[in-house]
């Protein structure tokens, strides 16, 4: 009996925490389509999340662009196979590794400054302050952040996407001999809409899970500093594991021809 | 007569086993100034919040305007909270926002009034609370805690609200400036009409401000009254409260 405890009381706690998420969730996107909207709030978050956010990922793209041609050709020349070096970069980066290393460094850096401002504001009573000057608290913190992050991170990404392929061309052009034009030639003609697509729309839920995560636990943090602190590890940490498993289902629905 | 602005009826809220109100009654009529005294801890806080709706209690029933306060949700009860303004204890001010912004907020949000004329609205509330114009351009972590208490106090009356709530309005403030802050309280009161339920520890303030007295103490209100009885109470409970003597029926546990 003592064993089936706390495994029931650990149960219990996880249902009510999804079931907390998932209205939170809910409200935000359903408060995101009511009005009033907050413009001048979105504007701000896409500068800071989107703007700010470029040199962390362009240099995130550029070296895993480079690393990826760098072992894709040592690999392949096993076999012989050194023609594909671009081809398999090109597809690398714009189906996967654009996406998801875009989003787990934006993850790093906004999903925790979220968590910290919004658990921050609630533990100084900020939030509720906001309520008793007829203010929503999601309208007027939570839509701001979930849109400006469905929109920056499409776009981080596509900037990854050029930046990575380019790290690989240069690796390749500088330091493997390959020749320029034909690199670039074989990089154009192999990729299609769909792969750089697929990456943006990853891009875009990624987005939203990060503002999500980050909004949530800030929301409900308590106990003064120490909660905030805790709110936005855990921010940071689910953060980047729904987007390493929401990765996972969205290529399986995605290239399951 | 029976025209109260605010009444509380049994209100109970715990958390967790710690019984913070337990049946809290007390009745606020129109336009008047009620104070609340009680020891540190008692519940005071939370009894505000709980008409903010900030704070669900667990039973009994909040009704402003007759109209019961505790079931509302999203436009009902963003109407009834367009009549109030509140002061919380630890001012609240919102960091990313300077401090004309932080007092016209509820007017740039809450009835869309334009932000240059809310900036000159925002300077002349700052006048009231003795804040100059060049504090209005700064952030609220520039400010001492008296001054962000001062401005927290210029938001809460900014949109002339019909009731008002201080939490410990003179804490933190200089003698000089805490008689300010109770002479806007009584304006307040007097001139526009409002009805004010005020926290506070000091008692020169509670006697300048109030027409009524509560005294809060195990989560129930002990004793209710006009101020000029305070001193007369014949409750022991009171008499120690206001003289502030560490022996009578308030135990405080110390370690000695
Ligand atoms: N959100 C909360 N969670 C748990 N306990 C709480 C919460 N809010 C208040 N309490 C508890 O309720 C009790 C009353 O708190 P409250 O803030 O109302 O005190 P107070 O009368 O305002 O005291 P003070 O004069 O020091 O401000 C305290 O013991 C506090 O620990
Ligand atoms: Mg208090």
């Amino acid at each position: 009996m003592n064993i089936l405890q706390p495994i029931g009381r650990t149960a219990l706690v996880v249902c009510a925490l999804a079931g907390r998420l998932a209205n939170f969730a809910a409200s935000a996107l359903i408060n995101t389509v009511q009005p009033p909207f907050y413009w001048r709030a979105v504007l701000q978050q896409l500068l800071r999340m989107g703007y700010y956010s470029l040199p962390v990922v362009g240099l995130t793209a550029l070296f895993t662009g480079g690393v990826l041609a760098l072992q894709i050709y040592i690999g392949s020349s096993r076999f012989n196979a050194e023609n594909f070096v671009a081809n398999i970069v090109a597809l690398g980066i714009t189906r996967e590794l654009g996406p998801v290393l875009a989003g787990l460094m934006v993850a790093g850096r906004v999903s925790a400054s979220i968590a910290a401002e919004i658990g921050t504001m609630r533990v100084t009573e900020q939030i509720d302050a906001l309520t008793t000057l007829s203010t929503n608290p999601v309208k007027y913190l939570i839509v701001p952040r979930v849109v400006a992050a469905i929109i920056c991170l499409p776009l981080l990404v596509a900037v990854a996407d050029i930046i990575g392929i380019l790290g690989g061309f240069l690796v390749a052009t500088q330091s493997l001999d390959f020749n320029p034009s034909v690199y670039i030639r074989s990089t154009i003609d192999f990729i299609e809409v769909g792969d750089v697509t697929s990456g943006l729309i990853k891009a875009a839920v990624f987005g939203f899970i990060i503002a999500l995560m980050g909004c949530f636990n800030g929301y409900y943090s308590e106990g003064g500093a120490q909660g905030v602190g805790r709110a936005t590890t855990n921010a940071v940490v689910s953060a980047s594991i729904f987007i390493l498993a929401s990765n996972y289902f969205m290529t399986t629905i995605f290239f399951s021809e | 007569m029976n025209d109260y602005k605010i009444e509380l009826s049994g209100v109970s809220k715990s958390f967790g086993d710690k019984h913070v109100l337990q049946g809290l009654t007390l009745n606020i009529p129109t336009g008047s100034s009620v104070v609340v005294i009680g020891g540190s801890g008692t519940g005071k806080s939370v009894m505000l919040k709980s008409i903010l709706g900030i704070v669900k209690p667990d039973a009994g029933s909040i009704r402003i305007d007759r109209q019961d306060v505790t079931k509302l949700s999203g436009k009902d009860r963003s109407k009834v909270l367009s009549k109030i303004g509140m002061l919380f204890q630890g001012a609240a001010l919102f960091d990313s926002l300077p401090v004309w912004q932080n007092v016209s907020f509820g007017l740039i949000q809450g009835q869309g009034v334009k932000r240059k004329e809310a900036r000159e609205v925002a300077i002349e509330m700052l006048a009231k609370v003795g804040l100059g114009k060049d504090v209005a351009s700064l952030s609220p972590a520039e400010l001492s805690g008296g001054m962000q208490k001062r401005v927290g106090l210029a938001r809460a009356i900014a949109t002339h609200p019909e009731i008002i709530f201080f939490d410990e309005p003179t804490t933190g403030l200089d003698p000089i400036m805490a008689d300010v802050i109770n002479d806007l309280i009584v304006e307040r009161v007097q001139e526009l009409g409002a009805t004010t339920l005020s926290i506070t520890h000091d008692m020169a303030s509670a006697r300048k401000i109030a027409d009524y007295i509560a005294m809060i103490y195990h989560g129930k209100i002990v004793w209710a009254g006009a101020a000029s009885d305070i001193d007369n109470s014949g409750n022991e409970v009171v008499d120690q409260f206001i003289h502030g003597r560490a022996d009578g029926p308030i135990e405080i546990d110390i370690k000695r």
